[in-house]
């Protein structure tokens, strides 16, 4: 064996997804909250996909299962997919959504450690183009809905396709960003749109605090060392810039910094899916142009282009530019260019 | 004011084991081992045969060659072998020592102290030379050379007491105990090179020994500096940078920016050999780990590495193998027969449960965290990817050869991956290439000569047989008539226009000839096991005389 003969106690891969994942349960438990149980069914047949998907082409891939299987990055690309699409849904949609992610996002460009884009959004992408229709179904927050769906209604719902006693349109809404696009084209002001119930004191109603708990989660992080700063203080800095520029040229037509913030998947985008590892650069230079190429485009993409969030396609294409960041990013190594030639 | 290096990490420090017992004397081995090469550069020489009959500090080995260093007797005895012996090196083969039973008198050499401010000071390195002071850092570059600068101004001299491994003790201990005598070296040390000052840095983990200094260097302007304990702030490069902020160039040597940097054991010995005229032939030995009574001790190079742990009461139930150096930067050992050599600082009597056995890799996630500490600022996880590709233009495009080989980033890679490991892949095999792109080019070079002299030959007999043939014309056509002659010599002249032209092409037609005979010689050539031997002055520029080993391309 060679040096060092010692390691990090307790540091390994499956560690840091475990934490990661960790960080994601405060918003879960606002979104059960504010939403209902549904989440939980889609997280549930989300992490049996992945495990089963990722079994699968590992025993296909000849690769030792046990060894790999429970590293938790299957789990983790399974939770931030579930938690980007509406909880209510028909079953097949996660799981067709999970299965591309792990199988071909992940395994086909290599499996751990070598895939070029994020598997989750990979996976969200995919669900967004082919089956539009079940991606726009969110949730009503529980206190705006007609009809609350429990667990039972939900999982129903999930195998059968029907609710008892109500109509889908009846439990779910369009999400604030969306609202305020569509309400704004049709030509209502800023003031009319955000007096809609929908919007709570700053974001949308529920979700603003389901967002405030992946910042929260997104600090926990910081503080593990598990990711660096640079990522989300850029995103989160890029996305305020761009929308305060806007929302000061006409506040009548562009929201708030604070509202683009807390909606949609901004602060799930800035914490946990722009920071993924193996997608984004490692240079500390790279992640400040990748966040804020991914800020840019995220508000780009919510504002003018003709889906309700940007995060997952910012996401993808700015995945696309990352071996050319890290490599015009290296930093200036020890004994070069001090000025002095040896 | 401290500056920062770097990255760097805090592996737990273990030091309390062995630093509260005072250095250990110990007993005379019977036979004691002491190999040729315990230094950078070219093996000593040996000097004596067997059955020669030895002192205590007489010469066996003589420096060879530029960057060389002696190596002495550790007692009194007959030379009772001259052979290869195992020895301390993580490639594990063996290497030409010379065996020496005592006979337990410890007679001594005639021990004759200089005086280093009368004497010349070519005369003060030739002394450390011959008494065999290399840097006890790790590096065991001789310390003759360092010491000379040549044209390099030299502004500040640091005295590397930081000890920055974890376990290790043995320059604690030498500080605590013997700090005078190692500010009479620093002492040596300045005179031979001059600085505008002297710093030693000392890691604050170590306040006994920094106590220590401060006292010793009372009434000189030596300034003891206590600076953080972090791995691997001990290193030349990361002490230099936190001391004086500048950064040693890449490629380059600290003496290019003005600083030399010696070790604080390095320092006792220059003073040992310069004012009692004691060659190098012991040194402090921390033994530690999975032993009954971890403890220092001043051993005798030479002294089986199976003594020692005997020394420390011996290893303890569970004892699996033994680290040589640090945990750090250590290697691993198997077999306890192999003798201490000048670079040995430190024995780790490593277990199960001190040393956990490292779990299985996984693939790189592209974390980063190698590249958060690594003190040399380089990006590990590209270096891994493309030695791990065999991609080694493009490792060392990314300055593989700026990697010192600190561990930092095995030591925090969450997958577990022995990074270190994939650079000393890639440094060798690049190291590789470059020889057999030089014997190539010998072999071009050799080829080319060869093939002009053959051309020259040629015309210079061309030439020979013109003139002879000349000659005898002249002497037929003597008598004959001056127009006749002058005929006579125009037709030779043509005909020794027309021979040349032959010649030349002739010359051309062979340069064919021979080219695939060279085809065939060339790579056999470069393919020669032979590799060239690390001497000379030229060498000397690829060597590190760095407190961490590095290793470069030739």
């Amino acid at each position: 064996m060679s040096s060092p003969h010692v390691l990090t106690p307790g540091s390994s891969v499956s560690r840091i997804m475990l934490t990661v994942l960790a960080a994601l349960v405060p918003a879960i438990a606002a979104y059960v909250y504010f939403f209902g149980p549904a989440i939980l069914i889609s997280l549930t047949l989300a992490s049996i996909t992945a495990l089963a998907a990722e079994a699968a082409v590992l025993r296909l891939r000849d690769y030792p299962v046990k060894h790999f299987l429970f590293d938790g990055s299957a789990l983790l690309t399974a939770w931030l997919l579930a938690l980007s699409i509406p909880p209510l849904a028909p079953w097949w949609l996660i799981v067709v959504g999970t299965a591309f992610a792990v199988i071909v996002a992940k395994h086909l460009y290599g499996g751990l450690g070598n895939n070029l884009f994020n598997p989750a959004m990979a996976g969200f992408a995919v669900l967004m183009i082919s089956f539009p229709s079940f991606m726009t179904h969110w949730p009503a927050p529980l206190a705006l809905a007609q009809h609350t769906v429990g667990f039972g209604d939900a999982l129903r719902y999930y195998f059968s396709g029907g609710l008892p006693g109500a109509r889908l349109d009846a439990v779910t809404m369009a999400t604030p960003l969306d609202t305020l696009k569509t309400q704004l084209s049709l030509q209502h002001t800023m003031d009319e749109v955000k007096r809609m119930p929908i919007f709570g004191s700053f974001g949308g109603k529920g979700t603003e605090t389901v967002a405030a708990m992946y910042l929260l989660g997104g600090l926990f992080l910081l503080r593990k060392r598990i990711i660096t700063w640079h990522t989300p203080v850029s995103f989160l800095v890029a996305l305020i810039a761009v929308s305060a520029f806007f929302n000061s040229i006409d506040a009548s037509r562009y929201a708030t910094p604070l509202f683009h913030l807390f909606t949609g998947g901004a602060l799930l985008g800035a914490f946990f899916i722009a920071t993924d590892y193996v997608t984004a650069p490692v240079t500390p230079r790279g992640k400040l142009i990748f966040g804020t190429g991914v800020g840019v485009l995220e508000y780009l993409i919510r504002v003018f282009g003709g889906y309700p969030d940007g995060i997952a396609f910012s996401v993808l294409i700015m995945n696309a530019a990352v071996p050319l960041i890290d490599a015009y990013t290296q930093p200036r190594v020890y004994g070069h260019n001090t000025g002095k030639t040896p | 004011m401290l500056h920062k290096f770097h990255g760097g990490v805090h592996p737990p420090e273990h030091k309390a084991e062995s630093n509260s017992l005072p250095i250990g004397a110990a007993p005379l081995p019977r036979r004691l081992v002491v190999p040729l090469r315990q230094h950078i550069g070219a093996p000593a020489r040996p000097v004596v045969e067997v059955g020669d009959r030895v002192l205590k500090g007489q010469m066996i080995g003589a420096a060879d060659g530029f960057v060389s260093a002696a190596v002495h007797a550790p007692t009194s005895g007959i030379v009772s072998a001259v052979d290869l012996h195992a020895v301390p090196h993580p490639s594990g083969l063996p290497d030409l020592c010379i065996t020496i039973d005592a006979d337990g008198e410890e007679r001594w050499i005639e021990r004759q102290p200089l005086d280093y401010l009368a004497a010349d000071r070519d005369a003060v390195r030739a002394r450390l030379r011959d008494f065999g002071v290399v840097g006890l850092g790790g590096a065991v570059f001789p310390t003759s050379i360092k010491l000379d600068p040549g044209a390099l101004r030299i502004g500040t001299l640091v005295l590397n007491g930081a000890e920055c491994e974890p376990w290790i003790t043995s320059d604690d201990r030498l500080m605590r105990e013997r700090a005078a005598e190692i500010v009479e070296g620093v002492k040596i040390m300045a005179h031979l090179v001059q600085p505008e000052r002297v710093l030693i840095g000392i890691e604050d983990n170590k306040p006994e020994a920094v106590t220590a200094m401060r006292a010793a260097c009372s009434g000189t302007n030596f300034e003891v500096v206590a600076v953080p304990a972090q791995y691997p702030g001990g290193g030349e490069k990361q002490l230099i940078q936190v001391l004086t902020g500048k950064e040693v160039p890449s490629g380059g040597r600290p003496a290019n920016i003005g600083v030399l940097c010696a070790n604080a054991g390095t320092a006792y010995t220059v003073h040992r050999a310069v004012n009692h005229g004691e060659p190098v032939i012991s040194r402090i030995v921390t033994v530690t780990g999975n032993v009954e009574k971890p403890q220092n001790f001043e051993v005798l190079i030479g002294t089986p590495l199976s003594e020692m742990v005997q020394l420390a009461g011996g290893a303890k139930a569970g004892t699996s193998h033994y680290i040589v150096g640090g945990p750090m930067m250590g290697f691993d050992l198997n077999n306890l027969a192999v003798p201490v050599a000048k670079a040995v600082n430190c024995v780790i009597a490593a277990s199960p449960a001190l040393f956990p056995p490292k779990p299985a890799a996984v693939p790189c996630i592209r974390c980063g965290q190698c590249a958060e500490v690594c003190p040399a600022s380089l990006q590990p996880m590209e270096l891994f990817w493309f030695s791990q590709s065999r991609n080694f233009d493009k490792a060392r495009a990314y300055n593989l050869f700026d990697c010192i080989e600190c561990g930092c980033c095995s030591y925090v890679c969450p997958s577990h991956i022995p990074l270190v490991s994939y650079y000393r892949f890639a440094k060798s095999e690049i190291a590789a290439q470059e020889r057999e792109k030089k014997a190539a080019e010998q072999a071009k070079a050799r080829f080319e000569f060869k093939q002009l002299r053959e051309e020259r030959e040629k015309a210079e007999k061309a030439a020979r047989f013109a003139e002879k043939a000349a000659a005898a014309k002249a002497a037929a056509g003597e008598g004959d008539d001056p127009a006749a002659a002058a005929k006579k010599a125009a037709i030779q002249a043509a005909v020794e226009r027309a021979k040349a032209k032959k010649a030349e092409a002739a010359a051309q037609a062979g340069q064919c000839d021979v080219t695939p005979i060279a085809a065939v010689e060339t790579p056999a050539e470069s393919l020669s096991p032979c590799p060239l031997p690390p001497t000379g002055e030229g060498d000397l520029e690829s060597l590190r005389d760095g407190s961490l080993n590095t290793t470069e391309p030739p």
